[in-house]
């Protein structure tokens, strides 16, 4: 039996790993707003994000006491700043390791990252790869608007080629990644698409992405009305001409036949086809723009697996593994299997 | 011939070639025998093949150091004789093969004492006994040095069998046998050589043995681990760099106190998950060398103006840049003091010997915890891998310290909850609120009615995110006033240690892992008629000053010694205190600084007011 590290009372791992429910329907996402005011440019698809977030937060009932809402630096990094739950603005590029952190320490913790295209993708790459491989169970969510925006624009790693906004000198000659290919190939189990202003299909996103066990990438396109004068929310409203006619810019996988949801995790067939599918439709090159879940698969998580490694944990949470006395404050750890190698 | 309390036993070949393992051996063997052994260990940035040796001590009484000459070199290949010869002493002696090594082209005293051995008549005599391929047993070549040794030094083969034991359990215990039955054919070739007792470094017994399980062998990076398992971190991080993944590997190795020890993909990975972790409540540290330093520098910010108890321990090497990967430094003092862009509190300590180590690993959460603020445990190669007999830890008076938690006022009433309780569950908290000490009380996130936000921007009360002039004014003197409150808390042996006389003619000053070579060359000065006392500072931020200042102001003649260029400490000392310390010791070839050149600096500072000695023994 732990302690609870917050109460000191005992509690079984059920306990400690379960997120307590709310009341039905007592928590409003209006509740999930801070006092704090955002300050973020009139338009900005940060808005569209943040109010999903709450909505997905209160959709699901998660206590926000119990909920850590981590974010790197740039005008996203500030989002946690205005959602009622545990705020965690950290370093530009290491908002997942801090997440990491924080999720392996206390598994009772829903734990969402959040950050830029130019802090996760960018300055954070790394992280952003390695996270995939580990799958631990948070969601990230990218906000993708293709520039720098706090530093008046600059290009970010999903600029297109040959692209330039209005902020850029000359034109952009890096060719750009593709996060969610990438998302699939460093082994993230959940990865996919939306639109900042599509605050529905945004919300029940996320909510998927929160709900899944193990590491999810949401990427959300987002206009930054002041220095990507290219993908704008008139660019995402305008409809397309297609073959079947005028067509909405932004269209439903679901709703277009595709399925990137493996059924079998353990059908090595199924997993491999639909890996493969996933990665061309993120590659797919057309003027639509699909949204929705690009790849699902369900495994076990780093949290999981270390339970086979430290049997312990199959009795605590790391936090609440014991090793004092709370009356004595004596540590109560006996080092013998540690002291044997040395003893004369 | 008169026996001896201490000799110096040395032992080398190509990496890969069971070096380790021999000086490993040998030192539990002369330890189950019941004397003190210190050894330091010599290696390449290299996997196989480039030398390495180990430089072992042993003596009737604690030892902390090792001394320069070597009285008996053994040898189990050509390269170490050669290379390693001429650092015997006159009437010292030289273990070797004699199919490989000639000692008539070797650059050695004339009074070496020669013991050639077999070592392949050995090994087949075994392959022939056993059934065995000889090839299979040619691991067995160290044993045999180490017995050869054993039996010139006038050690028991019984302190071997105990020695191999220890080593060798489960399913390696069937080695004990095989190594034990080399041991002796090497016991009775030295001993058929004849003549063993005019050797002039035998070794006096000691007169009391140790009981039982008293006493540890150990390196510095075990000790450390020990500490931090000790203090409840259950969360290590890491990223591979020599010699700090020594530390990572022992505590990966123990899986039965659950402790996480995560590889990660980078520092800033290592550094930054610590942060995520720490600030969640549990004890989470990580453990780097110099680059790895380098590159936590922006995380060990974070930690420190959002207040959160990150330990971090940096394992010393040569440096700048890759430097000296595997040799030890002391450069990193003023480096950690500073570590990171702006202002901000932390807590730099500096462990001594392995008690230290294993204390400071244990302290440092609770520093850490009380004061809210990161701590930079500064440990270096040469700590971190000598191997040393010590008295077991006391683990008997160690407290737990976490700090000021705060806990939650209520519980969630569950499906009964009012929208009240909503409200009241979602109130927000002054984390970082105003506060006399400096320290505001912590809440742990998962805490009901308590929320609060962290931000590396400068932030309000409650973690949000202000520019006010006002605001910062506060915050900033809120934070530094820890540095206050941590140097009157952290007990004064934690601080700094006078060793020696209260007033003396020599004042030497160190930090850090010199501490064992210092505190041994005391008494050879004393038997030389220098009465010296030794101030080891070992809380480095914040500064002792009031105490060195003290000190320092009533020292007749003052020597700072240290393995760096620049004399790190002696520029704190002017800095904190204004006292301009007039003579440094300074070693920077990345090898220990030896009880040996101590005593000879010293000797030459005072008869000669040398201004700085630069020390530069070792191979």
């Amino acid at each position: 039996m732990a302690t609870n590290v917050l109460t000191e009372k005992p509690m079984s791992l059920e306990e400690a790993s379960t997120t307590l429910k709310m009341a039905p329907g007592l928590l409003k996402s209006s509740q999930l707003k801070s006092d704090v005011h955002p300050d973020w440019c009139p338009g900005c698809g940060d808005f569209g994000i943040v109010n999903a977030v709450q909505q997905a937060m209160a959709g699901l009932q998660i206590a926000p006491w119990e909920t850590m809402f981590f974010t790197g630096v740039g005008c996203s990094g500030k989002s946690s700043h205005y959602i009622n739950s545990y705020g965690c603005h950290t370093l530009h590029g290491r908002v997942l390791p801090y997440a990491l952190g924080a999720k392996l320490s206390n598994p009772k913790l829903t734990v969402v990252a959040a950050g830029g295209d130019g802090d996760g993708l960018g300055i954070g790459m790394c992280h952003f790869v390695h996270a995939g491989r580990r799958n631990i169970d948070i969601t990230y969510v990218i906000y993708n608007n293709e520039v720098y925006g706090l530093t008046k624009g600059q290009a970010s790693p999903t600029l297109a080629f040959k692209s330039q906004p209005k902020s850029l000198p000359l034109p952009n000659i890096n060719k750009p990644v593709n996060p969610l290919a990438m998302a699939i190939a460093s082994g993230y189990t959940f990865v996919a698409r939306s639109y900042a202003y599509d605050a529905k299909h945004l919300a029940a996103t996320l909510q998927a992405a929160i709900a899944h066990k193990g590491m999810a990438l949401v990427d959300v396109l987002q206009p930054c009305p002041t220095y990507n004068d290219i993908h704008t929310k008139e660019f995402y409203s305008t409809p397309v001409q297609t073959s079947s006619g005028e067509l909405p810019r932004t269209y439903k996988l679901d709703e277009a036949g595709y399925d990137g949801r493996v059924q079998n995790p353990f059908d090595e067939a199924e997993v491999e086809s639909k890996r493969l599918k996933a990665i061309e439709r993120a590659y797919l090159k057309e003027e639509r723009v699909g949204l929705g879940v690009y790849w699902q698969i369900e495994m076990a998580t780093y949290g999981d697996l270390l339970k086979d490694n430290l049997p312990l944990l199959q009795e605590y949470t790391p936090i609440n593994l014991p090793y004092y006395d709370p009356k004595t404050m004596k540590p109560t750890t006996d080092l013998t299997p540690g002291l044997e190698e040395f003893l004369i | 011939m008169t026996l001896k309390n201490d000799i110096s036993w040395m032992i080398g070949g190509p990496q890969g070639t069971g070096v380790d393992s021999s000086a490993t051996l040998f030192a539990r063997a002369m330890s189950v025998a019941g004397y003190w052994v210190y050894g330091k260990r010599e290696y390449h940035s290299n996997i196989k093949g480039e030398h390495s040796y180990f430089h072992l001590r042993v003596n009737t009484e604690p030892v902390r150091s090792i001394i320069d000459p070597v009285h008996l070199l053994a040898t189990f290949e050509d390269s170490t004789a050669s290379i390693h010869g001429h650092e015997i002493v006159a009437d010292g002696a030289l273990i070797y093969d004699p199919k490989v090594t000639k000692p008539e082209h070797l650059e050695i005293e004339k009074s070496v004492k020669l013991y050639p051995i077999e070592f392949d008549a050995i090994i087949n005599q075994m392959a022939e006994e056993t059934g065995q391929h000889p090839a299979k047993l040619a691991i067995v070549k160290n044993t045999i040095a180490v017995a050869a040794s054993m039996a010139l030094l006038g050690v028991s083969l019984d302190a071997m069998e105990g020695a191999l034991k220890g080593l060798f359990t489960g399913r390696r215990a069937k080695l004990v046998d095989m190594n034990m039955s080399a041991a002796k054919k090497a016991y009775a070739a030295m001993e058929a050589l004849g003549n063993l007792e005019s050797f002039a470094y035998r070794m006096a017994a000691v007169t009391k043995m140790p009981e039982k399980n008293s006493r540890l062998v150990m390196n510095g990076a075990a000790a450390c681990g020990l500490g931090k398992l000790k203090a409840g971190c259950r969360m290590q991080t890491y990223y591979s760099i020599t010699p700090s993944v020594d530390e990572c590997i022992f505590l990966e190795n123990h899986p039965e106190f659950g402790a996480l020890v995560v590889q990660l993909e980078d520092e800033l990975a290592a550094v930054n998950m610590v942060n995520g972790s720490a600030l969640t409540g549990m004890r989470a540290s990580t453990a780097t060398s110099g680059p790895g330093l380098s590159l936590m520098s922006e995380g060990i910010g974070w930690a420190g103006i959002n207040e959160v108890p990150s330990v971090v321990f940096n394992y010393q090497r040569g440096g700048p840049s890759t430097g000296l990967p595997t040799r030890s430094e002391q450069a990193e003092l003023l480096f950690a003091i500073h570590a990171g862009h702006g202002e901000f509190p932390r807590i730099v300590m500096a462990p001594g010997d392995q008690h230290e180590c294993f204390e400071d690993g244990f302290y440092s959460f609770n520093y850490a915890e009380r004061y809210q603020t990161p701590v930079i445990v500064l440990v270096d190669k040469a700590l971190a891998n000598c191997t040393q007999t010590i008295d077991r830890f006391d683990e008997e008076s160690l407290v737990i310290d976490r700090g000021d938690i705060v806990k939650p006022d209520f519980e969630w009433p569950g499906e009964n909850a009012t929208p009240e309780d909503a409200l009241k569950a979602i109130a927000k908290f002054k984390r970082f609120a105003e506060a006399e000490s400096g320290i505001s009380p912590r809440v742990l996130p998962g805490t009901i009615g308590k929320l609060f936000w962290m931000t590396g921007d400068e932030h309000d009360e409650y973690g949000h995110i202000s520019e006010e002039p006002e605001n910062r004014i506060m915050m900033h003197e809120k934070r530094f006033r820890k540095l206050d409150a941590a140097l009157k808390g952290i007990p004064q042996d934690h601080q700094y240690k006078l060793i020696g006389p209260e007033t003396a003619d020599v004042t030497l000053v160190a930090w850090g892992s010199t501490k064992g070579a210092i505190e041994d060359a005391l008494k050879v000065l004393e038997a030389k008629g220098i009465k010296a006392n030794f101030l080891h500072i070992r809380l480095m931020h914040p500064f002792p000053t009031e105490a060195v200042t003290k000190i320092l102001s009533r020292a007749k003649t003052i020597i700072n010694i240290e393995s760096n260029f620049t004399a790190q400490l002696a520029q704190l000392i002017k800095l904190r205190t204004g006292i301009d310390i007039p003579h440094v010791v300074l070693k920077y070839t990345g090898r220990p600084v030896s009880e040996t050149e101590v005593v000879d600096a010293v000797l030459e500072v005072t008869q000669k007011k040398t201004g700085k000695v630069v020390l530069t023994c070792g191979h």
